[in-house]
């Protein structure tokens, strides 16, 4: 497409060609409208938020008008269609900065060694002699990790062997296309329909008021073994055929060509796909709310009783609603985003570093 | 003779192993496979079984919006739907817009950059999101909402009293537009570059300008796919759960197109996170029902999506 609008665009004065803004001429109508969005905002003394707003509005108004004055109506439908375009991505851009910030500069005070050390249970103040709040995610940070790993053990298994059953298996037979098509539909089961569905089971299993970090590990799984299976089946679908035929052409047999050769060459891919799929679940509240429950004190124990778990800290904390509850919440939540984030940057990390085998090789 | 007896016996016997071996595994991964069947009709079938006696349950649980639990869910289905329709008519013009940007507009380097930063937020977790939806995004608008109920105020949206915290489900609508931008994206984008390369440069021959060859070669090549991201995106905010709740104050099952006070309709997953009582079966069983409602329509718009997407790639394939 580049090339071809390169070898389009007249170079020279041709009276074929009709005349043309300048290269610079967006951003002139860029410059134009912001200082004049300025100058509005400061005359009507207005909030300084207007500036942005107005800018934009300005340019989106000003260059196609200038376009269709200079260049035609059809150039000036292509000018407004770029602006739009423009504007589009930018406004997308602006929640994601907005949250972080606003994350950033409301947990950071909040966050410190005694905050990730200590749990919220009531303590005896040594100096004032009264009972008060104690101060931490300590408990809710153990709960995440056990009830995350707890989840990541129950679907990577399941949702690998799904994949090899895909790609090794499968083939294209009719199974095999349903299985890819509920497990797309699954990725999209809403998370508290997850969380009921634990519910459901273990109150049917073990009685009414069940709580047990357990059920929130079979919420989440639900959640993330479509994630597994849909990096497991498209890394081991880029694992080339002629490794498979090379293995099958020395005589081992089809399972240990998939265990020895296909998965172990598939491996990073495998690994950056699971680390997704738990920074995607490791998030998650209303599955855990409403099979785990919420608790203030330590409970390492995954197979009884009620658990904190850092989104449903920062939700309980948000629910106190006081000010310094409003503080502890800000901080559970940089200290979420820090560990998604965390994930996310491993997971790339690593499929750098397990680049992929065609390329090694070669 | 007698030397090679041996051998052939032992591959025999370790072919017979390895094909035992093979047999165990294909079982194994088939077992996986069926497990994802089995489990999603699981959830049917367990929230069926025990939201049960949430269809015909007392009345003091349906009170006081609803007599029944017909009139409870669809008050219910009511707020679920508001909250997603606001959420995809904000939405989706900015994930056409950045989906288009990422195939057809962005220089090739920024591309790829800003196709991971839209992913970012995806990681963003709803709870966060709901935090700052309720904590600053609410607080920051109030004044916006008190002057489109000023001068809008004819339109029966933005009628009523003007929530004074700002929580309101409009901005639950805008927080739930922001956490479905990165799937319909996605999707937008995967089939905008997949339109025929051929199609595109024959536009261009013509003298076609870049709107127009979007708009000629591009939009209808695309139609199904986009629709089926909307469809995605639908699905998301029809389920998501946290930011509605943590957005919205107070709110319980009720009818009403005002967007902008402080009586907001609750949505499904919302009045399940918000009502869920850990001791009260009788509750528990009634929001179980809705759940399984709430299941059945994500359900089914997320399967028309992905099988119209399917049908798509085998078209294409």
């Amino acid at each position: 497409m580049t090339t071809l609008e390169q070898t389009t665009a007249p170079k020279s004065t041709s009276t074929l060609s009709r005349a043309k803004l300048t290269p610079w001429a967006p951003w002139l109508v860029i410059v134009v409208a912001t200082a004049l969005a300025s100058l509005i905002v400061l005359l009507g003394s207005w909030s300084w938020y207007a500036v942005p707003f107005l800018a934009v509005l300005f340019v989106i108004i000003g260059l196609p008008a200038w376009s269709a004055a200079i260049e035609g109506r059809r150039a000036a439908m292509d000018r407004l269609a770029t602006c739009l375009v423009w504007t589009s991505l930018l406004v997308a851009l602006v929640p994601l900065v907005w949250v972080l910030t606003e994350v950033v500069l409301k947990g950071v005070p909040e966050l410190s060694l005694s905050f990730i050390t200590h749990d919220m249970q009531q303590k005896l103040d040594p100096v004032t002699y009264k009972m008060a709040a104690g101060a931490g995610v300590a408990h809710a940070l153990v709960g995440t990790l056990l009830i995350t790993a707890a989840a990541t053990v129950i679907s990577v298994p399941v949702g690998l062997m799904t994949a090899v059953y895909l790609v090794e298996y499968g083939a294209k037979s009719r199974v095999a296309r349903w299985t890819t098509l509920l497990v797309d539909v699954m990725t999209g089961i809403p998370s508290i329909v997850a969380g009921l569905f634990a519910l459901a089971l273990f109150t049917l299993l073990f009685g009414n008021g069940t709580r047990s970090g357990l059920m929130g590990a079979v919420a989440l799984s639900l959640l993330m073994i479509p994630t597994v299976v849909r990096a497991g089946e498209e890394m081991m679908r880029l694992v080339p055929d002629d490794l498979r035929e090379a293995s099958y052409a020395l005589g081992v047999s089809k399972w240990r060509t998939i265990v020895k050769v296909v998965i172990p060459t598939a491996f990073g891919g495998i690994l950056t796909g699971v680390m997704l799929a738990v920074s995607r679940v490791i998030g998650e509240t209303a599955p855990l709310l409403v099979a785990v429950g919420s608790l203030d004190l330590m409970n390492a124990n995954i197979f009884s009783g009620r658990m904190q778990t850092l989104p449903v800290y920062i939700l309980t904390e948000y629910k106190k609603s006081t000010p310094e509850d409003y503080n502890l919440a800000w901080a559970g939540a940089l200290l979420l985003i820090l560990i998604v984030m965390v994930l996310n940057l491993v997971a790339r990390i690593i499929s750098h570093v397990f680049a992929p085998p065609s390329n090694e090789r070669r | 003779m007698t030397t090679h007896e041996p051998t052939t016996d032992a591959s025999l016997s370790s072919a017979r192993r390895s094909d035992r071996g093979d047999r165990i595994f294909s079982g194994l991964a088939r077992a996986a496979g069926l497990t994802i069947l089995v489990s999603l009709a699981a959830v049917f079938v367990f929230l069926l079984l025990q939201g049960l006696d949430g269809f015909h349950a007392d009345r003091q649980y349906y009170e006081p919006s609803a007599s029944g639990f017909l009139g409870y869910v669809l008050k219910l289905l009511f707020g679920t739907a508001l909250a997603a329709v606001i959420a995809m008519v904000i939405a989706v013009p900015f994930a056409v817009g950045v989906a288009l940007f990422l195939s057809h507009y962005a220089p090739r380097r920024l591309a790829t950059p800003i196709a991971y930063v839209i992913d970012l937020l995806a990681a963003v977790p709803s709870v966060v999101f709901g935090l700052w939806g309720a904590r600053t995004l609410a607080g920051l608008s109030q004044p916006f909402q008190a002057w489109l109920n000023h001068h809008l105020g004819w339109l029966p949206f933005f009628s009523g009293e003007v929530s004074a915290t700002g929580r309101t489900i409009l901005v639950a609508g805008v927080v739930l537009a922001i956490m479905v931008l990165p799937i319909t994206t996605a999707i937008c984008r995967e089939v905008f570059a997949r339109t025929p390369r051929l199609n595109e440069e024959a536009a261009l021959a013509l003298g076609a300008t870049r709107w127009e060859t979007i708009r000629y070669a591009v939009f209808p090549h695309a139609r199904s796919g986009m629709i089926a991201g909307m469809m995605l995106g639908l699905g998301r905010a029809l389920g998501e759960t946290m930011a509605v709740t943590m957005v919205l104050s107070a709110g319980g099952p009720l009818m009403t197109w005002q967007i902008i006070t402080s009586n907001n309709p609750a949505t499904i997953a919302s009045n399940i996170a918000a009502r869920f009582n850990g001791e009260d079966v009788g509750i528990q069983s009634v929001l179980l029902a809705t759940g399984l409602i709430l299941f059945v329509f994500t359900f089914a718009v997320n399967f028309l999506a992905r099988w119209a997407i399917a049908r798509g790639e085998r078209k294409f394939a």
